[in-house]
């Protein structure tokens, strides 16, 4: 796994007073927020609520407008860089090449990436994700859910300590969602910190062992103890008045 | 540094490879130049088609086919996500901008290694001048210099088509013009000698906008 900063600190996450305003609009206002190491967290709430916001502040691709905000051990005003080495991302687009194969999507990516034996590394990642007979193959022949196991082998390539999933299952039918969860938690399974975004209760609840509902950009609800989900549905409903 | 290279080259060879399965940009650039040189050569009389014209005609063709190209870079890299793929890479945002830049310059000079003896026998130039292939790589390189830089500034605006133009072509003037008056002389049989000054344009154009650009881009890609 990817050296990280500071492990000994406990933390893989740590954001503090974050603001981030796209001109009047706030879409985050003053998040607190701590991640122990190989914690699974799961972030709820309503379009709009912030989540994605605040996924693609922890991965780097957009800037906080305040506040301060560590990934990994690293601050992001100065170390940005490093954090990235820290951090794997899977959204619900793939950030893959459509017209190049699997293949050469993660030797790309590899060498972006300065991966170690990447040649051997993928042949492991793709025999991991069940991907291994369909590797030369263009990703726009892929089906939308091996597509989105080829986003998670692109994602894990470098062997990340800490895993951001912005609503990685948008798109997939249940059965293709279920499998990328499993196939997300034997990757992880404790040792990697997880921090998800998702509009399904019952996912976040079985995936990860914390839960945080963001309304308004604000963190409306924080639990760290194991949570039935009828339970989980109430306090959704309200702290966002949306139902589920 | 080294490290930092073999990035930039990966990164090159991720478009080239691209390019080589679905020849989006190079096709439609060469077509579209193509096209504006066999209309004007169409449009002008012989007597009209002295190396002054001739060379105007040449960077209209080079210059709006380039915008096209320049326009399908970074639109490429939105689909799917994968600018963002790009910025979680744990590289300075230079190394994308280079990288880009790079297969930017490499379609254009393909682009212009076909549309130049074309443009030649079109045109009816006596000559084809091998200052000419100097200025093609300085003029291009200046222009995926700046190009790149707005190409990456317009993906995220709705009506990018309109905006890349009329924010790149401003910018882009001094080494499109130092273009033209260069290729003129080349094209009338001038010596080295008379070129220079316009190639020292371009130069300094090349130089100036290589180091300017990769340090504004980190503010262009993020949110």
């Amino acid at each position: 796994m990817a050296d990280s900063g500071q492990q000994a600190d406990g933390c893989a996450i740590e954001v503090e007073r974050l603001v981030k305003s796209y001109g009047d609009f706030n879409a985050l206002r003053g998040v607190d927020l701590k991640v122990k190491w190989g914690e699974g967290l799961a972030i709820f709430g309503p379009n709009g609520a912030g989540k994605t916001t605040l996924i693609k502040i922890l991965s780097t691709i957009a800037k906080a407008s305040s506040g301060r905000v560590s990934v990994g051990g690293f601050d992001l005003r100065g170390d940005s860089v490093k954090a990235r080495r820290q951090i794997g991302v899977v959204t619900h687009q793939t950030l893959l090449y459509d017209e190049l194969s699997t293949y050469e999507n993660l030797r790309f990516y590899g060498k972006m990436y300065d991966v170690p034996h990447l040649a051997d590394r993928i042949r492991e990642l793709l025999a991991q994700v069940d991907l291994e007979s369909r590797r030369d193959d263009p990703v726009r022949t892929l089906s939308r859910g091996m597509q989105q196991r080829a986003a998670i082998a692109r994602a894990l390539l470098h062997d990340p300590p800490i895993l951001l999933l912005d609503e990685p299952g948008t798109g997939l039918d249940q059965r293709a969602n279920e499998m990328l969860i499993n196939i997300v938690s034997s990757m992880c399974n404790g040792r990697r910190t997880v921090v998800m975004t998702t509009h399904s209760l019952e996912q976040g609840l079985a995936f990860c062992s914390r839960v945080l509902i963001l309304a308004r950009g604000n963190v409306a609800y924080e639990e760290s103890g194991k949570l039935d989900i009828s339970t989980l549905r109430e306090v959704y409903h309200r702290h966002t008045g949306a139902g589920y | 540094m080294k490290e930092s290279a073999g990035k930039v080259l990966a990164l090159t060879w991720k478009d080239i490879l691209s390019e080589m399965r679905t020849k989006e940009i190079i096709t439609s650039i060469a077509a579209f130049a193509l096209l504006v040189i066999v209309v004007v050569s169409l449009a002008l009389d012989p007597s009209e088609r002295t190396s002054a014209v001739a060379a105007g005609v040449l960077w209209i063709a080079f210059t709006f086919a380039g915008v096209l190209g320049l326009g399908r870079s970074f639109v490429m890299e939105k689909d799917k996500g994968c600018l963002q793929g790009l910025m979680l890479c744990p590289v300075d945002r230079a190394v994308i901008y280079f990288g880009k830049m790079l297969s930017t310059v490499i379609f254009m000079l393909v682009v212009e290694a076909i549309i130049l003896p074309v443009f030649v026998i079109l045109l009816d130039q006596p000559r084809f001048p091998p200052q000419l292939v100097l200025i093609a790589v300085l003029a291009t390189v200046g222009f995926a210099a700046v190009g790149t830089l707005f190409s990456a500034l317009s993906v995220n605006t709705k009506a990018r088509e309109v905006m890349l133009p009329l924010l790149f072509l401003p910018v882009a003037s001094p080494v499109i013009i130092a273009a033209i008056e260069a290729s003129s002389l080349a094209l009338a049989g001038e010596p080295w000698s008379e070129i220079v000054s316009w190639l020292g344009v371009m130069v300094a154009f090349d130089v100036i906008f290589l180091a300017v650009s990769p340090l504004v881009f980190e503010f262009v890609l993020e949110e």
